[in-house]
C-alpha cells in the first residue's frame, strides 16, 4: 500500500484529508458515525471572541453541482468553545486539531487565537479572513493584501503554532494576498473559501438566502480552486492547503498535484456524512490506479 | 442516524400535487414519530427533508407536496428505484409529555407524520383528535388513513368547500383536549400557540444543508438557545418559542 502521510507546517498527517470548517461541526456528532481519528486533521467550526447566532433563516439554497449557504460564522464565542465544545471534541480525538478563527477587528483575531493558544491540542491555526457572509469583517480583510498582512502579524505576535490564512477567492490576485501574508509571517495558505453568490425563487421572486447572497460550495466550483491552488502554490514557498468542492480520492491527488499539501472537504460533508471516511479508504485505490507510491511527492508536480 | 439504501414500492398521487410513497430498507433508526428521513436524489446536490409518515416492518413510507425539483423528480421514479436515505433524523415528539387527551392538529403537507403519531399514541393507550386544515377540498388527503385508525378527525377548509369554514383553530372550542402536538405552516403553528392555553409539543420547517446538525444553516432562536431545526427539533416544546403570546 502507498504512503499517505504528509507535513503540514511541522507536523505529520497520517493522510491529507481534512474536514473543512463548518461542516463537521467540532466534530463529536460525526464521531456517533465513524472514528473520526481516520482523519488527517479536522478544522473546527469559525469561532469568533463572542458568541454569534449568524444570519436569519433561510440560510441555505441548492446549486447545480453546489450549495450556497449564508449561515454567517453562528459560533458559541470562543470561551464557550474552550469550555463547552472542546472537551467533547477530545473525547473523541486524540490528534491535533485545527482552530479555524474569524473576527470582525484585528484585535478580534489576535484575542481569539491568545485565548485558543494555551489548549495542547490545537495544532494549527485556521485564520479566516474570507468568509463572505458577515458584514464588516470577515472577507473584507482578505480581498486586500495589506489588511490580511495586518491580520497575520497580529495573530502572529500571540502564537508559536503555525499559522495557516484563508483565503477568500473573491479577488482579482489571490496571488498578491497570499505573498503578503507569507511575508507578515504565515505559515500557510488555505485556499479557497467559498464563491460569493445567489439564487432566486422564481415563485416568489425574492432571493431564496435571507442575506441575498451567500458563498457558493461543492464540486461545481472545483475547478476555480484548482486553479488558485496552483497560482498560489506556485507563488509561495510556505504549504498551501486546497480546498474547493473536493469530493473524492481523485479530487484529493488532483488538488495535491496542483500544489496542495494537504486537502480539505467541506460541502461533501453535508450530503454524505461518511464523505471524508470513505476517501480516505478509497485513496490507496486511486493511488495504486495511477502509479503513486507516496503522496508526498506529488505535491506541486504539475509545473 | 442511518445511511442506507431503500427500494420504492409504491409511488402514487394523492392529491394534484400531493404524493405518496412507499419504501422498503432498514427503518431501525426511526425511533419516534416526527422525525424525518433525507433522500438523495440523481442530479440534485442536497438531499430532500421529508417527514416519516409511517414506519412499519422495513417499510417507511413519507407523503410529499410537490414544490420544487427535488420533489418534481420524486414523482417520476418508478416502483424498484433505489435511493440513498438517511433516516433517523430530528428529535421526534416526546410521548411522555403527552397528556391524557391530546389533540393533534396538521396543516397541509404537516398533516402526515402525525399518522404515525397517532400511532405511537395509540399503543401507549391514549386516543388522540385529530384537526386537519386546507385550504380547498381539492387539497385535502390523509383523512381515510386516521379513520382507519377508529380516530376522530374535524376537517377545516379556508373556503369552507368541506368541513369547518376557516382555520384550524375555529374547529377548537367543540373539542375536549388538554395537549396539543402539531405540524403545519408557521402562521398555522402561530395562530394556534396564541388560541390555545394547554402546552403542547410544535413541529418546524426550515430549509436545510445536511439535515443532522453539522452545517448550523437552520438555527433558530430558543427561549433555551439557539437550536438546529434538524437536529435539535424539528419538534420544539411551546414553553421553548420565542413568539409573542
Amino acid at each position: 500500500m502507498g504512503k499517505m502521510n504528509v507535513n503540514l507546517c511541522g507536523i505529520e498527517l497520517d493522510n491529507p484529508v481534512i474536514p473543512a470548517s463548518g461542516t463537521f461541526g467540532f466534530g463529536y456528532e460525526f464521531a456517533e458515525l465513524y472514528d473520526i481519528n481516520c482523519l488527517g486533521t479536522f478544522s473546527f467550526k469559525g469561532t469568533t471572541k463572542d458568541s454569534r447566532f449568524g444570519n436569519p433563516t433561510p440560510r441555505i439554497a441548492e446549486c447545480p453541482n453546489g450549495m450556497i449557504n449564508a449561515v454567517g460564522l453562528q459560533n458559541p464565542g470562543v470561551e464557550k468553545v474552550i469550555s463547552e465544545e472542546l472537551p467533547k471534541l477530545f473525547k473523541v480525538f486524540d490528534k491535533k486539531v485545527m482552530a479555524n478563527v474569524s473576527g470582525f477587528a484585528v484585535e478580534d483575531y489576535a484575542y481569539t487565537v491568545e485565548r485558543l493558544d494555551s489548549v495542547d491540542q490545537i495544532g494549527w491555526f485556521e485564520v479566516n479572513v474570507s468568509c463572505p457572509n458577515v458584514h464588516g469583517g470577515g472577507m473584507s480583510f482578505g480581498t486586500n493584501p495589506e489588511a490580511a498582512a495586518e491580520v497575520t502579524r497580529a495573530v502572529r505576535k500571540v502564537t508559536n503554532k503555525p499559522i495557516i490564512i484563508k483565503l477568500s477567492p473573491n479577488v482579482t490576485d489571490i496571488v498578491s494576498i497570499a505573498k503578503a501574508c507569507e511575508e507578515a509571517g504565515a505559515d500557510g495558505i488555505s485556499l479557497i473559501n467559498t464563491l460569493l453568490g445567489m439564487r432566486i425563487d422564481l415563485r416568489t421572486k425574492k432571493p431564496v438566502i435571507a442575506n441575498k447572497m451567500g458563498g457558493f460550495s461543492g464540486p461545481a466550483i472545483f475547478p476555480v480552486a484548482v486553479r488558485m491552488v496552483y497560482q498560489v502554490a506556485n507563488a509561495v514557498n510556505i504549504p498551501v492547503v486546497g480546498m474547493g468542492g473536493v469530493s473524492s480520492a481523485e479530487d484529493v491527488i488532483e488538488m495535491m498535484l496542483a500544489g496542495a499539501t494537504a486537502v480539505e472537504v467541506g460541502a461533501a460533508n453535508l450530503v454524505n456524512p461518511y464523505a471524508c471516511r470513505d476517501i480516505i479508504n478509497d485513496l490507496p485505490r486511486v493511488m495504486a490506479k495511477y502509479g503513486i507510491e507516496n503522496l508526498s511527492d506529488i505535491i506541486g508536480a504539475v509545473k | 442516524m442511518k445511511q442506507s439504501i431503500f427500494k420504492i414500492t409504491e409511488n402514487r398521487a394523492l392529491t394534484d400535487c400531493v404524493w405518496l410513497m412507499r419504501m422498503a430498507g432498514d427503518t431501525s433508526d426511526i425511533t419516534a414519530a416526527g422525525q424525518f428521513v433525507n433522500i438523495q436524489l440523481d442530479g440534485l446536490y442536497l438531499r430532500r427533508p421529508i417527514s416519516v409518515f409511517d414506519c412499519e416492518d422495513g417499510i417507511l413510507s413519507i407523503i410529499y407536496k410537490v414544490v420544487g425539483k427535488g420533489t418534481e423528480k420524486m414523482t417520476t421514479l418508478p416502483v424498484g428505484t433505489e435511493l440513498d436515505v438517511l433516516t433517523g433524523l430530528g428529535n421526534g415528539y416526546d410521548l411522555s409529555k403527552v397528556g391524557e387527551k391530546p389533540l393533534l392538529v396538521g396543516g397541509g403537507v404537516g398533516v402526515p407524520p402525525l399518522y404515525y403519531l397517532s400511532k405511537k399514541l395509540i399503543e401507549a393507550g391514549k386516543r388522540p383528535e385529530i384537526v386537519v386544515g386546507f385550504n380547498t377540498e381539492g387539497e385535502i388527503f390523509g383523512v381515510e388513513f386516521f379513520e382507519e385508525l377508529g380516530l376522530k378527525v374535524t376537517v377545516t377548509t379556508v373556503d369552507g368547500s368541506r368541513g369547518v369554514k376557516g382555520f384550524v383553530t375555529n374547529a377548537l372550542d367543540a373539542i375536549d383536549y388538554d395537549y396539543i402536538c402539531t405540524c403545519g405552516p408557521e402562521p398555522m403553528l402561530k395562530a394556534l400557540y396564541r388560541a390555545t392555553e394547554c402546552s403542547g409539543q410544535y413541529s418546524f420547517e426550515e430549509r436545510m444543508g445536511c439535515g443532522f446538525g453539522a452545517c448550523m444553516g437552520c438555527s433558530c432562536k430558543t427561549v433555551t438557545g439557539y437550536k438546529r431545526i434538524c437536529k435539535d427539533g424539528p419538534i420544539l416544546e411551546k414553553e421553548e418559542i420565542l413568539w409573542e403570546k
